[in-house]
């Protein structure tokens, strides 16, 4: 399809334009589903929540409230945006793009289905790597140029939180290319095919925890969301955002979750990998074959099982206190991954791959 | 070769771009009007007491420290993980001894208490 449009427009445009045009639309076609999966994912985490608390959730605009996400956008496009006088104004604004940009760039990289990516790049992992963190200069900076005593200490708190919990999460990345042996995302899936015994997930399942756990302190979503605490500093580093300023950063936290999500299940969940891989009386059907076979479809379930697993957490844990949140990053989390690496290293050195 | 992170290129400014747009129309669409109250920062319904440029804990940028340390160790660890399989027993020896060093300063500031945050 991509060559026919290309052909289309190369009868009137130079080359460059072309391959430029072709990328974005890739881009775009990446991005809108993104978005459309960023709004109903705030749809689906009040309807859960509310079932876990016997509540009905949004249920009035539209059928079964699922209207809601473009109600919530539209009228905080038509909410002011106010820009506290003492705040600093240029790095006050220029803070939500900071956080958007990488959350929105790290899905550059993320191969959907079997060739199906964008920039099928080596260094993928160590470009998300980069990437992720990103993702707290937004938060700091909103923090800071607010010049409120609350943005500030949610700003000094989420630095601290999410540096320690990125040396967690670097360590278990670690583990996962000693396994696979390359940092390009579609070779690490593909390291993982075979069955579902041959998914990262049984060999590096302590690392497969501390990824999960690291990923949802990145994030700052309960129960490690004391950057936001409501009880203690009202709604932490975007206390002073408000209407399209302030839901820049709720999409793009959002947008992180998902990247999260998904990033768990390609690198310990095989990815686009069907979990009856090999069973072939099943994936050689005629019609129901599609659906058991590898495919987009499967990587979807996944990250969604994880976006399930974000509310489920929220719903039900209590708020962690910051000094057991450093407590469990350095004291626990890393301790772990150093002497999982350690073990796995000596595996491999003496050629013994439980995993293949 | 670098053709291949030109996609990245373009999906960054994509990113940057939407959200300039979101902002732009936040800024076009919505209402004006400024007063001194609802531009002061907000805390709690007090006027605000001083300025929040306040002194912080010093244990912040401890831990912005060791996070340098220790990302770094991983900007290493990551292309030993990759050719692990062709170095073999040397390379394990290797990186033994480099865990080590981090691994005794890392006893050492447990003890130290730079990790607590009673």
């Amino acid at each position: 399809m991509m060559e026919i449009l290309a052909n289309f427009f190369g009868a009137f445009l130079p080359e460059w334009m072309v391959t430029l045009l072709i990328i974005l639309i890739k881009v775009v076609a990446i991005v809108l589903p993104l978005i459309l999966l960023v709004a109903y994912a705030t749809y689906a985490e009040r309807k859960i929540i509310g079932f876990m608390q016997v509540r009905v959730g949004p249920n009035r605009v539209g059928f079964k409230g699922l209207l809601q996400p473009f109600a919530d956008m539209f009228k905080l496009i038509f909410k002011e945006i106010v820009i506290p006088a003492r705040s600093n104004r240029f790095l006050f604004l220029i803070a939500p793009l900071l956080a958007m940009g990488p959350a929105f760039a790290a899905w550059a990289v993320i191969p959907f289905s079997d060739g199906m990516v964008l920039a099928d790049v080596n260094a993928g992992l160590l470009f998300l790597l980069a990437l992720t963190s990103l993702g707290v200069y937004g938060v700091i900076i909103a923090g800071w140029a607010s010049n409120s005593k609350y943005a500030q200490l949610s700003a000094l708190r989420i630095g601290a939180q999410m540096v320690s919990y990125e040396i967690a999460m670097g360590f278990a990345l670690v583990g996962v290319l000693m396994a696979s042996g390359s940092l390009n995302l579609g070779d690490i899936v593909r390291a993982q095919s075979g069955s579902i015994f041959s998914w990262f997930v049984w060999p590096l399942f302590g690392l497969f925890l501390v990824y999960f756990i690291s990923g949802v302190a990145e994030t700052n979503r309960a129960p490690f969301d004391v950057a936001e605490g409501e009880s203690e500093i009202v709604a932490g580093f975007h206390v002073e955002y408000s209407g399209m300023a302030f839901s820049i950063f709720f999409l793009a936290e959002y947008a992180n979750m998902w990247l999260i999500a998904a990033l768990t299940s390609l690198m310990f969940l095989g990815g686009w990998l069907s979990p009856f891989q090999g069973l072939t009386f099943l994936t050689d059907m005629p019609v129901l074959g599609r659906v058991f076979g590898d495919g987009i479809h499967w990587l979807l379930l996944k990250a969604s099982f994880f976006m399930l697993l974000f509310f489920w957490f929220r719903a039900t844990f209590p708020r962690y206190r910051y000094d057991q949140i450093m407590r469990l990053g350095w004291k626990i989390l890393i301790p772990i991954t150093l002497v999982w690496i350690f073990a796995e290293g000596l595996a491999i050195a003496l050629g013994w791959k439980p995993w293949l | 070769m670098l053709g291949e992170y030109l996609p990245i290129l373009v999906f960054l400014a994509v990113g940057f771009g939407l959200a300039v747009v979101l902002l732009g129309l936040g800024l076009l669409a919505g209402p004006r009007r400024p007063d001194a109250e609802k531009d002061s920062p907000f805390e709690c319904g007090f006027p605000a007491f001083e300025d929040s440029r306040i002194k912080f804990d010093v244990r912040y940028y401890l831990v912005a420290i060791l996070f340098i340390i220790f990302d770094l160790e991983i900007a290493f660890l990551f292309p030993w993980a990759i050719v692990l399989d062709t170095i073999g027993v040397f390379g394990i020896v290797a990186m033994g001894i480099f865990l080590t060093i981090l691994i005794v300063g890392f006893i050492y500031e447990w003890k130290k208490g730079a990790l607590e945050w009673e």
